[in-house]
């Protein structure tokens, strides 16, 4: 990796997004998140990495309390978003996921047409007063998402038949157009083949601007590519938190060093 | 009982040449399994199914085919003279066949002996009369000419099973042998066996097939037969149905018009009732209730899917009859005559069809895939925008399959029909009137003791033909849409 241009994109201190302290989560005995505190930063793109099984999915759902729709999973810790914690009793978790908008590893376009889903969530909270709101909506996301040009033919198509890297930006389009504060991405590349995934971090850098974007990724590159802070979990706890370029030039934790450089994973 | 020892002889053979097959195979390989093409016991059932196979098929052929030939051997030699007016040669051959039986019973009864029974010129009055000691049925006064050909019908028949034992063990042991000769370590037995295998499984597939194609083409023959006899437009868009059984005579109006509203009529009342009601229960089962009370009610709900349609019969009689009376009925608001109802049999087919709709519906909800619940919920979307937007439109196509399968099922429904609709065949607007189905008239129709022949008996059968027609269009139609919901996730 190029580590002279990570470390020229160290970005200035921002504002604190999501604050997680002593999170535990636990699928009935098994405890799968050990006493993870981090702070999230706005307008950042946040990596976790880690080998798998180690929590760092189960940590992502818990920011937009995706976890409440197992049974089994059960969150104790504060987890504030804007100082507010998300799993106070008067939050609506509807709301919340609203604010903290979700790309799944899996593209998983709805069985509807293009314009459909890119509609469904700002039809579902109200956003748009007219058809017309609506198609600016709609046109808007999908240019955000990067895929404008190759859809904007065929919107009324299914939104299924397009390739998975066409699916993918779509569900990222679909999840930026109810205009979410954070976008939280589980491994949104891992089904795509290299193109689709640099057009995928390209995107990525320019939700950005706008957004705080924590994405899950098994590839170290990727992480090094497209974020500015970098956590790393091993079998349920967060070892290291700090800026990319440092755990990726300088760890200061013997696990972190031996994973980035291959030997534990 | 012969058969049966026959059957066990060849089994027998096959038997020990399974195993001799086996030993065989073993000792041209030194005693050592690994220097065989396949398993031992490959060698052995190569050997049995060479016996069996042949054997038994010979068998099978030689049973359908002996009565065929005696049969028309024995009415070549019966006069025309000993047919008598009115009657056929078919039923003096029956007669000789009852009588042929009777002989035989008597024989084995110890009423009579074999000497008496193969006597040509035996006294008829005696032979009559032993035949009715010996508990047979004997209709009429056995004529020389039935016994003669009774007789002549007992040994050809005799002579044919004796011929058939010998040569369907004969073919047993040549199977024996010739499987036994080509057993040596090289030979392919595995491959023999497994083909032999899948030729005994396409013997079952066609087995199944051709018994549907049967019921088909016996079906179409008998409604060629009907519209022979009654003209098919008055049966198709006749607006009567009135069949004259022969004792009254007089010309029957049998339009199947009002029976098809009748049933048409149920269907709908009974999936106005089970659509609805089954769907919200699979969408609560599949999607809100906790997996305890899932494991509970989707079992329960199932039972009324084993409870026999007789008894639903009787429940919408009994029960829900005089219930719809005493609020629809003269007390109340006068638009019913009596319990039995359209609304009556609509309602408990819809009672009975609710698992149908609920259990297809709750597994087809179920295999919406979380992905996309995820991603919904992933928006902000609540719990019911999702079902609402989401699961059902992903899950319609399957719905509406399942949904036709239902309608099908109620289109073929009888018992609930005969008990809670009456037996009237009416077009009427009034789901309150008493109407009956095209299913409750095949059964009315066939029941009692109407002439085969006559078309008030046929028309049974274009009924049926019909009905098939109809719930077979439906279930094509839900297969189609359920198979094209399937490609929309590969």
């Amino acid at each position: 990796m190029n580590d002279m241009r990570i470390l020229e994109r160290k970005v200035a201190a921002n504002d604190i997004k999501i604050s997680a302290s002593n999170t535990q989560v636990y699928y009935g005995d098994n405890h799968a998140i050990k006493d993870v505190s981090i702070e999230i930063e706005d307008k950042t793109v946040t990596a976790f990495i880690g080998p798998s099984g180690c929590g760092k999915s189960t940590f992502l759902r818990c920011l937009n309390r995706m976890n409440d729709t197992i049974d089994i999973c059960r969150v104790e810790g504060d987890i504030l978003l804007d100082g507010e914690d998300i799993y106070d009793k008067r939050v609506d978790p509807v709301q919340l996921r609203a604010k903290v908008g979700m790309v799944f590893q899996k593209p998983n376009p709805f069985p509807k047409s293009i314009y459909d889903n890119i509609a469904y969530g700002p039809r579902i909270h109200g956003l748009a007063n007219s058809k017309a709101d609506l198609d600016v909506i709609v046109e808007k996301s999908l240019r955000r998402g990067a895929i404008w040009d190759e859809v904007k033919d065929r919107l009324h198509a299914p939104g299924t038949g397009l390739s998975g890297g066409q699916q993918q930006r779509l569900c990222i389009a679909r999840a930026v157009a109810t205009e979410p504060e954070v976008l939280l991405m589980d491994e949104p590349c891992s089904a795509l083949d290299p193109i689709a995934t640099a057009q995928v971090e390209e995107l990525i850098d320019e939700l950005r601007v706008s957004y705080s974007v924590v994405i899950v990724t098994h590839s170290m590159q990727q992480a090094a590519r497209v974020s500015q802070k970098t956590a790393f979990f091993h079998l349920g706890n967060l070892v290291e938190y700090g800026d990319t370029g440092q755990i990726f030039t300088n760890p200061k934790d013997p696990r972190t060093e031996s994973y980035i450089t291959g030997r534990i994973g | 009982m012969p058969l049966l020892w026959l059957t066990l002889i060849v089994l027998a053979i096959a038997g020990a040449g399974y195993v001799l097959g086996r030993s065989r195979a073993l000792a041209s390989a030194g005693g050592d399994s690994r220097h065989l093409h396949s398993l031992p016991s490959y060698y052995g059932a190569n050997v049995a199914l060479k016996s069996v196979v042949p054997a038994i098929g010979v068998m099978i052929l030689w049973l359908l085919l002996q009565p065929l030939y005696v049969g028309s051997q024995v009415s070549g030699t019966i006069p025309d003279s000993a047919v008598a007016e009115g009657s056929s040669r078919s039923l003096v051959m029956a007669e000789v066949r009852r009588t042929a039986d009777g002989l035989k019973n008597a024989v084995a009864l110890g009423e009579m002996t074999t000497e008496f029974a193969t006597d040509p010129d035996a006294d008829l009055a005696e032979v009559t009369q032993s035949l009715k000691d010996a508990g047979q049925i004997v209709t009429a006064d056995v004529t020389q000419d039935i016994l003669r050909g009774a007789q002549k019908y007992r040994a050809m028949n005799a002579t044919g099973y004796f011929v058939m034992s010998g040569l369907v063990i004969l073919i047993a042991l040549a199977g024996v042998f010739f499987g036994l000769r080509e057993t040596q370590k090289e030979f392919r037995a595995r491959n023999v066996v497994e083909a032999g295998l899948k030729a005994i499984l396409i013997g079952a597939a066609s087995i199944a097939i051709l018994t549907t194609v049967g019921i088909v083409l016996s079906l179409v023959f008998n409604t060629l037969e009907f519209f022979r006899l009654y003209p098919f437009m008055d049966f198709f868009f006749g607006t009567k149905w009135a069949p004259s059984f022969s004792g009254r005579g007089g010309a029957s109006d049998l339009g199947i018009l009002p029976l098809l509203w009748g049933t048409f009529y149920i269907s709908i009342v009974a999936l106005t009732v089970a659509v609805p009601i089954g769907l919200f229960a699979a969408i609560y089962l599949s999607e809100y209730a906790s997996p305890r009370l899932r494991a509970v009610a989707k079992p329960l709900l199932e039972v009324l899917a084993g409870i026999p349609t007789i008894v639903y019969g009787l429940f919408a009689l009994l029960t829900v009859g005089p219930l719809l009376v005493k609020f629809f009925g003269d007390d109340g608001l006068g638009w019913m005559q009596s319990g039995t109802a359209v609304m009556t049999a609509g309602l408990v087919m819809g009672v009975m069809l609710i698992p149908f709709v609920s259990s297809l519906s709750d597994d087809i909800i179920n295999a919406v895939p979380q992905a996309m619940r995820d991603g919904s919920y992933g928006l902000g979307a609540t719990q019911s925008e999702t079902i609402r937007q989401v699961v059902l439109p992903a899950a319609l196509p399957g719905i509406v399959g399942a949904i036709l399968l239902a309608a099908s099922r109620a289109i073929g429904e009888t018992m609930i029909v005969v008990l809670g609709a009456g037996a009237a065949a009416r077009l009427s607007m009034n789901p309150f009137d008493a109407m009956t189905t095209v299913t409750a008239k095949i059964v009315s129709q066939l029941t009692g003791d109407a002439d085969f022949a006559s078309p008030e008996a046929l028309v049974a059968f274009a009924l049926g033909m019909t009905l098939f027609v109809l719930t077979l269009g439906l279930n094509v139609l839900a297969l189609y849409i359920v198979r094209k919901y399937r490609e929309q996730y590969e």
